[in-house]
């Protein structure tokens, strides 16, 4: 037949792909080889037991810390300190952010300093915080706080700076003032953006605490892993790391909760 | 109410520290509830006009009299070609904005903001957000949400430009019932020439940048107008005689932007 030859063209239905549907499962399945294959690889005696006790062991072990109270004690006092230089770091955060996104004026005076505070590593201030503070509770949360600042700081400077104009401008049309212009639209129109700023905020006191309480504390769940480790308890150990890592995961999903109640209005 | 431009001028200064001038002094009178068109070549600074009417933008030189502000009233309130609603505020509360900054009391300015919502022909749609809704109803609120704080003035700036076709033609329409009831005054930048015949008592056709009145028509056909007019002759012949008048300076305007600016 001739190539070149006008031919006839069928565009017909075809099957629409379902991949997507499981997808889920091949997620949940994915964690569960993980799993099984550690457990399998464990108990097989190839690698020591102290290197790497099976997650059976493990979770025993966080059963018993669970039993005697040692858990809630660790994660009690870590979620306190998260907790409150979470709050502070990022209220003062969005405060100064907002400002300084809202007016030319401060962030003139804002921005330089932020700029060249942002890529000191926060843990590496601690030992001064200590010295300021004291090796109590106030350095810990004070380092938590300062590494919460400034993701928050950003995003809310960014976000409000990246407010659209053309929406200033209607809100002054209809008779805005400049405090109602930040408060009513700047403020709800970066919302994504700060909650941006939040989600590296809270991942950032994670961290950060269990820094501190490595380095400066004794209890608390970063203390709890140094400690299993220097004395060799690996399923503790671990068993610190999953807790940690559950929490991790709260509070993004926690975050993300949070902001699709304020956050209105967005396809 | 009567609004008076004398010798409005306006120069930008660019980034690069050139100069452009977009209006070269406007004199113009728009008397109280009558319906005035600016029509233009783009870029001939008529939404500059506006936003100096809004008191949005200062400008260079000469000034802008309101006469006769009722007390209690913003001068102005803006429509934008963009709608420029805010995504995170329902139907309801788009349009109640302008009276929330103003403190009037919540029960108050909701029964307003609703009865301006049936007007546009939105009831319904309160607690839609903006991103749920057509463009033509985007539109509807823009127009609810300035109509709502009672403006002396009523700016339009080129509203249905971002519309298709179709929907521009039914909210001409709406617009026209809605200031036949209210006998607003109303400032309406355009492009369009039927539009703005269709429209207004008066248009305003301005020279290419930098802008200057360039002819005032009174529009001949009475008032109601129904769609027919678009089919009218008369109405075709007239619209043509503006065209003629425009097209050397459309023509100017097109390849001004082509040559680079």
């Amino acid at each position: 037949m001739d190539p070149n030859a006008p031919h006839t063209f069928v565009v017909e239905p075809r099957p629409e792909g379902r991949g997507e549907r499981w997808n889920p499962l091949v997620r949940t399945a994915s964690l569960g080889a993980v799993v099984a294959a550690w457990e399998v690889v464990a108990r097989s005696g190839a690698v020591p037991a102290v290197f790497l006790p099976p997650p059976s062991t493990v979770a025993m072990e966080l059963a018993r810390m669970a039993v005697r109270g040692e858990l809630a004690r660790s994660l009690g006092l870590s979620l306190g300190r998260i907790g409150l230089g979470f709050l502070l770091g990022s209220g003062a955060g969005l405060l100064v952010g907002t400002f300084a996104g809202a007016s030319a004026r401060v962030e003139a005076v804002v921005d330089p300093l932020l700029s060249a505070t942002y890529p000191i590593p926060k843990i590496a201030l601690l030992p001064l915080l200590v010295l300021w503070l004291g090796i109590g509770e106030a350095s810990k949360v004070a380092v938590i706080a300062i590494g919460a600042f400034f993701p928050v700081a950003v995003g809310a400077m960014a976000g409000i700076r990246g407010t659209d104009p053309l929406l200033v401008r209607v809100a002054v049309s209809l008779g805005a003032t400049p405090l109602q212009v930040i408060f009513k639209v700047r403020f709800p129109s970066a919302l994504p953006v700060i909650f941006a700023g939040l989600r590296l905020a809270a991942g950032m006191s994670l961290l950060l605490v269990v820094s501190a309480e490595m380095i400066a504390a004794t209890a608390g769940i970063g203390f709890t892993i140094l400690h299993a480790g220097d004395l060799m308890q690996t399923p503790r150990l671990l068993a610190a790391i999953v807790v940690l890592s559950v929490f991790g995961i709260l509070s993004t999903w926690l975050l993300q909760v949070l902001e699709r109640a304020v956050v209105r209005g967005r396809s | 109410m009567r609004v008076r431009f004398e010798s409005v001028r306006k120069t930008y200064r660019r980034r690069n520290g050139i100069e452009v001038e977009a209006l070269a002094g406007i004199d113009l009178v728009v008397d109280a509830s009558e319906f005035v068109c600016i029509l233009g070549p783009s870029g001939c600074g008529k939404s500059t006009l506006l936003l100096i009417a809004a008191g949005l933008v200062p400008p260079t030189a000469g000034r802008v009299v309101f006469e006769g502000t009722p007390a209690g009233h913003p001068r102005t309130a803006m429509v934008f070609q963009e709608f420029a609603l805010f995504p995170w505020r329902t139907v309801l509360h788009n349009v109640a904005f302008g009276l929330e900054v103003r403190g009037v009391r919540r029960a108050e300015r909701v029964e307003r903001a609703l009865a301006w919502i049936r007007q546009v022909g939105l009831a319904g749609f309160e607690d839609r957000y903006p991103h749920e809704l057509s463009g033509g109803m985007r539109q509807r609120v823009g127009i609810a949400r300035a109509l709502c704080v009672d403006p002396a003035v009523l700016l339009m700036d080129e509203p249905l430009s971002a519309l298709d076709a179709q929907t521009r033609q039914l909210l001409q329409v709406d617009i026209l019932a809605l200031w036949e009831r209210s006998r607003k005054t109303v400032l309406y930048v355009t492009h369009n020439i039927q539009e703005a015949v269709f429209l207004a008592d008066r248009v305003v056709v301005l020279s290419r940048r930098p802008g200057r009145v360039r002819e005032i028509l009174y529009v001949p056909f009475g008032r109601p107008r129904t769609e027919d007019l678009l089919a009218d002759p008369e109405f075709a012949r007239f619209c043509h005689r503006i065209w003629t008048s425009l097209r050397d300076e459309a023509q100017a305007a097109m390849q001004e932007a082509d040559g680079g600016s």
